[in-house]
């Protein structure tokens, strides 16, 4: 019994989002920058499941929650692979790639102690390239972090 | 934010360079020029840097103008936790122009994003210090009659030297060929020979200081090989004195080649190439004060006596 129960647990999903394809290593850095950890919806987390090209994905399923294009384009820093459907009445109304943005603002924490950055109240701001890795910049000391290891706030 | 600011050379492309560095040409002609009376400058010095300050304080009074400020962030209110947002924007209200040295990397950047006043970076930890770029290029062009297709071995710290980093940045738009000189532990970081190979810069690296590069160049750039960047000290015993310049050195150089240390020396010139007129150092530090006249005086938009004619 407990087989399908689980299976459509998962899978009914009316209105909603489901981001997929996150490398597994930066799953709960997209929760964190989705702002899920507090959510009262329901929410399925899926991790280390079989991907073709990935090796290794995961899958954040979240009902009655849309996001802004702002927010993935976040999710881009640490998962660029990663795919954003949009679920409204059991169909996917739209299903898109997360595309970087050029400016990545108060998001990620400049790896240089040294920062000014790191020593005042205010907002990072990093200058992003996804050629061929994701590569982040600090405007403001010109230290280099790639996406996967950027710590974010 | 605002543009006319000076944080960086990255900033500057090849017309702003030659812009600045025939400002400082005009003042070198033109010491009492008076074009600062009535302005006021601040020296914003949260670290401690007696040369750079002298120099910046020079040129604003040879200039006819006038300083307000600190050098020291103990005597500042920083020390009583106040943000540098805070400082920067108290201080504006005051002056029309800010010269800022600070500790922490990227903090002229972004003093220039709370307020409107032009910010001048006289050095922000181990990331930029634009002025000193402009009179090494001002110096060089100065010795040399050009800046392009000519040959500029660095030697010592070239790991951690800012000068040597930002020198390399600004000639990129002038054809230099590079002879980096230096151990294996204090070479030119991969990021400033990725830029030269972008740019089609012919480099070389090697970690003897011999005659034939010393012969080959236009320019011999010498740093300051810091103790405590070794973590062996008996390492550092046998590096230090493997990148000294002694006068015998330069006995088959090019008549013209000029001697660059960024200063303070310590034991990489010896104290007899002082003499050789081929040592550039003193008069390098000098040109300082008119690259400074320079920047000042473009960052507040004033223009030039000669141009109005």
């Amino acid at each position: 019994m407990s087989t399908d129960k689980k299976h459509l647990a998962v899978a009914a999903l009316r209105d909603g989002t489901v981001i997929d394809h996150i490398p597994a290593a930066a799953l709960f850095k997209a929760v964190r920058i989705l702002g899920l950890e507090n959510t009262s919806k329901s929410l399925t987390i899926g991790n280390n499941l079989a991907s073709g090209h990935l090796g290794t994905k995961g899958i954040i399923k979240i009902a009655d929650t849309f996001f802004t294009d702002d927010v993935f384009n976040r999710i881009a820093v640490i998962a660029p692979t990663a795919v954003v459907n949009t679920i409204r009445n059991y169909e996917v109304v739209e299903k898109r790639r997360v595309s970087l943005p050029a400016v990545i603002e108060g998001i990620v924490k400049c790896p240089n102690p040294k920062c000014i950055s790191n020593n005042e109240p205010m907002r990072t701001r990093f200058e992003a390239s996804d050629s061929p890795e994701v590569t982040l910049r600090c405007h403001y000391c010109r230290r280099t972090v790639a996406g996967k290891d950027a710590e974010i706030i | 934010m605002n543009s006319r600011s000076f944080v960086s050379i990255e900033d500057i492309g090849r017309p702003q360079i030659e812009a600045l560095l025939d400002r400082a040409a005009f003042f070198e002609a033109h010491p009492d020029s008076r074009l600062l009376e009535g302005k006021l400058v601040a020296t914003l010095f949260f670290e401690p840097s007696t040369r750079t300050r002298l120099s910046f304080e020079t040129a604003v009074n040879r200039l006819g103008g006038r300083i307000i400020g600190f050098s020291d962030a103990a005597t500042s209110s920083t020390s009583k936790g106040e943000t540098l947002k805070d400082t920067i924007k108290m201080v504006a209200n005051y002056a029309d122009l800010i010269v800022m040295r600070h500790h922490l990397e990227g903090a002229a950047r972004y003093a220039t994003e709370v307020t409107d006043i032009p910010v001048v970076n006289a050095g922000d930890g181990a990331n930029q210090h634009p002025s000193q770029t402009l009179l090494d290029l001002y110096s060089i062009r100065k010795t040399q009659g050009r800046l392009d297709n000519l040959t500029v071995a660095m030697v010592g710290d070239l790991k951690y030297g800012r000068t040597v980093h930002s020198l390399v940045q600004a000639l990129r738009f002038y054809n230099p060929r590079f002879i980096f000189i230096s151990s294996p532990e204090l070479r030119m970081p991969e990021q400033y020979l990725q830029l030269c190979r972008d740019n089609g810069i012919e480099y070389e690296e090697r970690s003897d200081f011999g005659a034939d590069a010393i012969n080959a160049s236009d320019i011999l750039y010498m740093t300051r090989v810091q103790r405590e960047r070794f973590t062996d000290a008996m390492e550092y015993e046998r590096v230090k004195n493997l990148y000294t310049l002694r006068n015998d050195m330069l006995a088959e150089s090019k008549p013209t080649l000029r001697v660059l240390h960024p200063l303070p020396r310590i034991n990489e010139i010896a104290l007899d190439v002082d003499d050789n007129p081929k040592a550039y150092y003193f008069e390098q530090a000098r040109n300082g004060v008119y690259a400074r006249q320079a920047i000042i005086t473009s960052a507040l938009n004033i223009e030039l006596p000669h141009d109005e004619h």
